[in-house]
């Protein structure tokens, strides 16, 4: 907005100090800090081992040990009770690994009282032992033609295919956050010895069904997009279908195991595969400027 | 149902309404008006619920027919209006008569205009609302922008209503917002910012930003002098609207109405809503600066805005 037309009376640096403590602690193992203009974010930790995670917010410390099933429990207990107590002035809640982000609508309340009424909700709030979730099995198709990245992680771990993939299918995982995209949910933790970086460089395209690693974290893409994630295998179950009730299969706290089938299982099961798909994947993605010329506005 | 027929879609025409809220739980972002203030006022304009169906017209290049006779207003970005060739005015209610051609011409200050319709479009929403997410193929006519040869049904008013029962309204001028290549950004410290040196937030706010080339309804991404900070990132945590991010090159991005619900990249603050609003309808090159503000001060400010909105008296034209 031009200067002459500012809506908003000066605000001088005397009033807003860049090094003002925003944060305050609801009890040992919560906190609670300013995340926008309708927007406040709790923050889990775990108090015996404060090493994981900074208790002033999310920062992580030692990547491979962040992620913890005890502070997403403990999550989730805190978004039931919020759900329970606060539904006419909360709008939305994003739970994540160790956080829940609240936005609130600023006609019904404002953030000092929904401060104080978090605290007096959330001050008794400790992490219950660890609930069981339902279990949802997930068919897997690992091959190397559903999974182009296997080798690749075979070779990093220094084992063989068909190790990675009983690895990956022996675990049962968490469904620790839902995000990013539609029914995009994020799973862990995977087995130390095939976690994998995230690509350098993003793919401009990988396929729908994709199940797929980044770290100790692994995921099934709900549809084709762009992404970064380690390829391994595909899933015909659909992870995000507007018209299907539920719209997903899991839910945030659910268990996950992925069970192998066979091909012939997974074209049965509704799976496809695009025979371009690899060919597809092999591609560099395009630089930027031309990407961005494409998408400029949408 | 009748309404309006895509002769040309322009740039990118979409389907929005307030937005879509309470279904985080699946991923789904919010949508909805990027410029939120234009957007209202449009159906103000019109006697609408403020939430009613719009369509947002970015840049320009939209041309409609009408099949029924109807009242609608156009607010926004400056773009050219026409009605069958002849110049009509931005920031008002008029009639347009079944087979009228309403072409909207390219604009060269702001980006965004909203086309409310009296009585409102009839869409069938997704999760609650019917604002159109690309990215997701969620909202709209089938989740995507206006192509040729949609059909945007009304829910007709006028066939019940006398003509000399229609009342018409301008919006006075000293209302109408100004478009400028220059936003001042009110920023509330927050996130990751106590992870950022004092040194590194005073230069932040005493420093001027472009809009780079990639700007979109998810987020503004803006050149200028990098923010630095100590942290490679952060565990995966929910982004609302106009949050600060700071990726590794330091150059900031402003999360607008379509971005990811989930992120992980460390976030120095959050700008105030109608800023957001004023940064939507910026376009590559336009300059930005950030300025600090208190919650509560922030606060303040947005009943200020929604008193205003609701206390200007619109100037009845007919």
């Amino acid at each position: 907005m031009a200067t002459d037309s500012k809506p908003i009376d000066d605000v001088s640096f005397a009033e807003v100090s860049c090094d003002d403590q925003t944060i305050i602690k609801i009890n040992n193992n919560i906190s609670l800090d300013i995340a926008g203009e309708n927007a406040l974010i709790l923050y889990f930790t775990n108090s015996s081992s404060s090493t994981v995670t900074d208790l002033k917010s999310n920062i992580i410390k030692e990547k491979s040990v962040a992620i913890s099933p005890a502070i997403n429990a403990h999550v989730q207990q805190a978004v039931t009770i919020i759900r329970q107590h606060l539904a006419t002035s909360v709008i939305d809640l994003i739970p994540s690994y160790g956080s829940i982000l609240v936005v609130f609508d600023l006609l019904t309340i404002d953030h000092h009282s929904l401060r104080k009424q978090l605290k007096q909700l959330l001050i008794n709030c400790e992490a219950v032992n660890n609930k069981q979730g339902r279990l949802v099995e997930l068919p897997a198709y690992y091959s190397a033609e559903s999974g182009i990245d296997l080798p690749r992680i075979a070779k990093h771990a220094n084992l063989t295919v068909e190790q990675v993939i009983q690895l990956h299918q022996a675990q049962e995982y968490r469904v620790y956050a839902i995000g990013f995209a539609p029914g995009f949910a994020y799973l862990g933790e995977v087995d130390e010895r095939i976690a994998m970086p995230r690509l350098a460089t993003p793919r401009l395209k990988v396929p729908k069904g994709a199940i797929a690693i980044a770290d100790q974290q692994t995921a099934v893409y709900p549809a084709q997009s762009p992404g970064g994630w380690n390829i391994i295998g595909l899933c015909p179950t659909d992870m995000f279908n507007a018209e299907a009730n539920p719209t997903m299969p899991v839910e945030v706290g659910d268990r996950v195991k992925f069970v192998a089938i066979s091909k012939q299982e997974f074209l049965k099961l509704g799976g496809q595969l695009d025979a371009n798909s690899a060919e597809d994947l092999n591609k560099t993605p395009e630089p930027i400027e031309k990407q961005s010329k494409a998408k400029q506005v949408c | 149902m009748l309404g309006f027929v895509v002769k040309n879609a322009g740039v990118l025409s979409l389907i929005q309404d307030a937005g879509r809220y309470g279904a985080f739980n699946l991923g789904l972002t919010n949508g909805g008006p990027a410029d939120a203030l234009a957007f209202s006022w449009a159906n103000k304009l019109c006697g609408n619920e403020l939430n009613s169906i719009a369509i947002e017209i970015s840049l320009g290049g939209l041309t409609l027919i009408a099949q029924i006779d109807c009242v609608i207003a156009v607010t926004g970005a400056p773009m050219p209006l026409t009605i069958n060739g002849h110049k009509i005015p931005l920031w008002r209610s008029f009639m347009v008569q079944a087979g009228d051609e309403i072409h909207f011409g390219f604009t060269s200050t702001g980006v965004r205009s909203y086309l409310a319709v009296q009585g409102g479009f009839d869409i069938t929403p997704t999760f609650g609302s019917t604002a159109t997410v690309c990215r997701e193929s969620i909202g709209g006519i089938n989740g995507n922008k206006l192509t040729e040869n949609d059909i945007l049904p009304c829910k007709s008013v006028l066939q019940h209503k006398l003509k000399q029962d229609i009342k018409l309204w301008l919006l006075p001028e000293a209302e109408q917002p100004v478009y400028s290549a220059e936003v001042v950004l009110h920023t509330i410290l927050s996130y990751q910012h106590q992870q950022f040196s004092t040194v590194e937030k005073r230069l932040f706010f005493n420093s001027e930003y472009q809009v780079s080339k990639l700007w979109d309804r998810m987020g503004y991404r803006l050149d200028g002098r990098a923010v630095n900070t100590d942290i490679d990132g952060i565990l995966s945590e929910g982004i609302c609207y106009g949050a600060v991010q700071i990726p590794a090159d330091g150059q900031p991005i402003v999360l607008l109405n379509d971005r990811q619900t989930i992120g992980g990249y460390p976030k120095i603050g959050a700008v105030i809503s109608q800023d957001c609003a004023r940064l939507a309808q910026c376009r590559e090159g336009d300059k930005v600066r950030f300025e600090p503000i208190s919650l509560s001060k922030a606060d303040n400010l947005f009943h200020l805005h929604i008193n205003r909105f609701r206390r200007v008296k619109l100037i009845e034209c007919s």
